[in-house]
């Protein structure tokens, strides 16, 4: 059964669950044979990719010394609680 | 302080329909070993790991950012005298977020204030718009190809590494993702940002594999947009 051909604009809604490994077997082939033929598409995915590796590069915002300080004597605390 | 009265053993592990059971891992065991023997490095370790985030997660549930320290700090008071009882049959970070999270709802209960949290679980009450901005495509009764690109996204790869890299393309990245509504955006920080598995995040924020991955699919695909149009805006 020939299935329809995916379009541009129903690829784009379907990447992360394409990179999430979710999409099933047929959907998986129609968004790859999508890709195979268009370049614009295959750079969509590619920006989505490079989206996500810069959001890996972010740091948290470290933890203010104080509240580092006030868990450090939580944990001394409970150290001294539970011996004998 | 009050502490929390009684954290949850890790066996009675209440998996949101849909999310995956994790259950601890080798190093969640030696971890967990290691506080129990009185280790101090493994607990600032544990600390610096997810401090940031329970205190975010606290504010979803109380207003105040003393009131959510406080909570925070009631949770690992929680998490040290719960140690004994933790027999690996949650993950480590569920365990702890739960006992956050169950700390967090009472007092903002008691707070009286209505939890915007659930909205983390119903993906559904918070219809957006497409991915891409519609304009970019053909119409549907295009003769030739309706749907596609009028003008292909611009290949990334041309881009030079260290403008790619630069510390104003990742303050980008942080301002659009700091502008997500608040369960896209902590998705998209356990997920890419701090790069949790995916099951992980599902029993921590209470939600089901599909409902994250519409939930991260929204954040990504904002994160792009900004992206693109500051890399256009540069020509």
């Amino acid at each position: 059964m020939a299935a329809r051909e995916m379009t541009c604009k129903e690829l784009v809604e379907l990447v992360t669950d394409y990179l999430e490994d979710a999409l099933s077997p047929a959907e998986r082939a129609r968004f790859e044979a999508h890709l195979g033929r268009c370049d614009g598409c295959t750079n969509y995915l590619d920006q989505m990719r490079r989206t996500i590796a810069l959001s890996g590069q972010l740091t948290e915002e470290s933890i203010a010394l104080r509240v580092q300080e006030e868990l450090l004597q939580v944990f001394q605390d409970w150290k001294k609680g539970r011996q004998p | 302080m009050t502490a929390p009265s009684h954290p949850p053993d890790d066996s009675s592990a209440t998996i949101p329909p849909g999310a995956p059971a994790v259950v601890a891992s080798a190093d969640d065991l030696q971890t967990v070993e290691a506080l129990r023997r009185g280790d101090e490095a493994a607990f600032v370790r544990l600390v610096d790991a997810y401090q940031a985030f329970m205190l975010r997660m606290a504010l979803l549930f109380v207003q105040d950012r003393a009131v959510a320290e406080e909570v925070v700090q009631e949770a690992w008071v929680g998490v040290l005298r719960g140690l004994a009882r933790f027999e690996g049959r949650s993950s480590l970070k569920t365990w702890i977020f739960r006992i956050l999270t169950n700390g967090a709802k009472t007092r903002g209960q008691r707070e009286g204030r209505s939890i915007p949290f659930s909205l983390l679980g119903d993906v559904d009450l918070d219809p957006e718009g497409p991915s891409v901005d519609p304009d970019r495509f053909l119409p549907a009764d295009h003769p030739k190809e309706p749907h596609h690109w009028v003008s292909f996204p611009r290949s990334w790869g041309e881009v030079p590494e260290e403008r790619l890299l630069a510390q104003e393309t990742l303050s980008i990245v942080r301002a659009a993702i700091e502008s997500l509504p608040p369960a896209q955006r902590e998705v998209i920080r356990l997920r890419d940002v701090e790069g949790w598995p995916s099951g992980e995040v599902c029993n921590v924020l209470g939600i089901s594999e599909s409902n994250q991955r519409v939930l991260l699919h929204r954040a990504r695909s904002k994160v792009r947009r900004a992206l693109e149009r500051y890399f256009d805006e540069e020509e």
